[in-house]
């Protein structure tokens, strides 16, 4: 079983997916720590810290609504590696890996237009206005929920998987849309202020706060998403369970 | 090939197909919007390409439905599968006479639509020309959402919510274009390049994902 392991890498070991639920079971407990206390400290961080000369209280809008809206990209390009692992490499959890990120990004992207409309009214004087960066991920949210439907709409899962892995990589094209909006149109929303090639030009006030909160949502997202795909196994085996019960009921039935 | 192309031209044009229905639709659509918003003719007038421009997507994405359903309740997409030449072209060959037996006369007839709104004749003209170039691109992303519906017992109504989304840009760059025409400070040029960018890029890419759709659907 080691020699496997190690022949194949970390990743076609995991394709087991009993090695994978206990793998799971190790790591779970430890994240979900790790993540209620980096919550703990960034909401404390972002509650405490100065408010804007400009601003005011509202900046603290910025430590929820930046990193949500900074996950539901990632979560997309999980989403995309992962499509690219049931279609190239036939991996059986990219299937579950991109069944279960899709909701999880749904709320992020919702999580994100919502902070942002909230931030939005009292800042710009509107709870929505359709420039490229608000409009693009809203996109973005519309395919979240287009992929879950598809995912829905197909009863069996290895076919709904490689169908919507193949949405998932013709809707990639948007994510570097939405990381340039900002700087290719001029528009509302204000350009990129952190990740930027000459460094942040945030203040480090502001900083610190949202660089916990962004390490609390990535924490977040990963335990989430492990959780879900656990129980998607889960739900998948009882499935299976379910229709062998069901053609052993049956069968003795067929030969009266 | 080109057989291909004349037969699909002609399903969709001659007795059944969903041509008439399509052009119908964008009647409708047009004839509602006057209803919805109020008889004003300076209103209809600003609005008015970009309404038609919404209309055409609508009908656009109503039609796509049928590009591949028939042939596989038939059984003659296997036989389109089989043939010698890449699947890929097939389906190029599939979207462009699907273009041009669904969507052409929408276009064509888009500028006596125009007229029902009050537009002036530049902007009949800017709508038409955009449309033109920027319906293809369309059909070609539709392709894809077409080939990944196919397969699916109840997929009729999936296909526009999973390509409305990625329709987005193209109308957005279209009626943009549009619009330029009629008002003196934005440039027609630039939304009219990035418009037939689009429409090259998702002719690369929508048939292959509508070929590697098409190819998944059955095994």
């Amino acid at each position: 079983m080691n020699q496997t392991m190690a022949k194949g890498g970390m990743f076609s070991g995991l394709a087991n997916p009993t090695r994978f639920l206990g793998l799971v079971r190790r790591v779970l407990p430890t994240m979900i720590a790790v993540t209620v206390a980096l919550f703990a400290v960034g909401l404390w961080l972002s509650f405490t810290s100065e408010a804007d000369y400009q601003q005011g209280d509202t900046v603290r809008i910025m430590y929820i609504h930046v990193p949500a809206a900074w996950l539901s990209m990632m979560c997309y390009v999980v989403m995309a590696f992962a499509a690219l692992g049931t279609l190239v490499w036939r991996h059986p959890l990219a299937d579950v890996a991109h069944k279960a990120a899709a909701p999880i990004g749904a709320a992020f992207t919702f999580l994100a237009l919502l902070t942002g409309s909230l931030w939005g009214k009292p800042m710009w004087g509107a709870w929505w206005v359709w420039d490229a960066r608000l409009t693009s991920v809203f996109i973005l949210f519309l395919m979240y929920l287009g992929i879950i439907a598809l995912h829905r709409a197909v009863d069996e899962p290895a076919r709904a998987a490689r169908l919507a892995a193949i949405l998932i990589l013709i809707g990639v094209v948007n994510i570097p849309i939405i990381k340039f909006s900002v700087d290719w149109w001029n528009t509302l929303h204000q350009p990129a202020s952190v990740i930027r090639l000459d460094g942040p030009t945030i203040d480090p006030v502001f900083l610190w706060p949202l660089a916990v909160m962004a390490l609390a949502y990535t924490f977040a997202f990963f335990t989430m998403h492990l959780a879900a795909m656990r129980n998607e196994i889960l739900r998948r085996r009882v499935s299976a369970m379910r229709r062998v019960a069901a053609s052993r009921a049956e069968a003795p039935r067929m030969t009266h | 090939m080109w057989a291909l192309y004349r037969r699909d031209v002609l399903l969709s044009v001659r007795a059944g197909g969903g041509a008439l229905v399509g052009l119908l639709f964008f009647l409708s659509v047009v004839a509602v919007v006057p209803f919805g918003v109020g008889p004003d003719l300076a209103l209809l007038a600003r609005i008015g390409p970009a309404m038609v421009w919404i209309a055409v997507l609508l009908s656009t994405l109503i039609g796509l439905d049928r590009m591949f359903r028939a042939e596989r309740d038939d059984g003659s997409l296997d036989i389109l599968k089989m043939r010698d030449e890449p699947l890929v072209l097939i389906v190029l060959v599939k979207c462009l006479a699907h273009w041009t037996g669904y969507v052409l006369p929408l276009v064509i007839l888009s500028p006596a639509m125009g007229l029902l709104m009050n537009i002036d004749p530049a902007g009949l003209g800017a709508a038409f020309v955009t449309l033109f170039v920027g319906s293809p691109a369309i059909t070609f992303i539709g392709a894809a959402g077409a080939a990944i519906a196919v397969s699916l017992p109840r997929g009729g109504l999936l296909v526009p919510i999973l390509i409305l989304p990625l329709s987005i840009p193209v109308l957005i760059f279209g009626v943009g274009a549009s619009y330029a025409v009629t008002s003196d400070i934005d440039p027609f040029l630039p939304p009219f390049l990035l418009l037939t960018a689009i429409t090259l890029f998702f002719a690369v890419v929508g048939p292959v994902a509508a070929a590697v759709a098409l190819r998944q659907a059955d095994d």
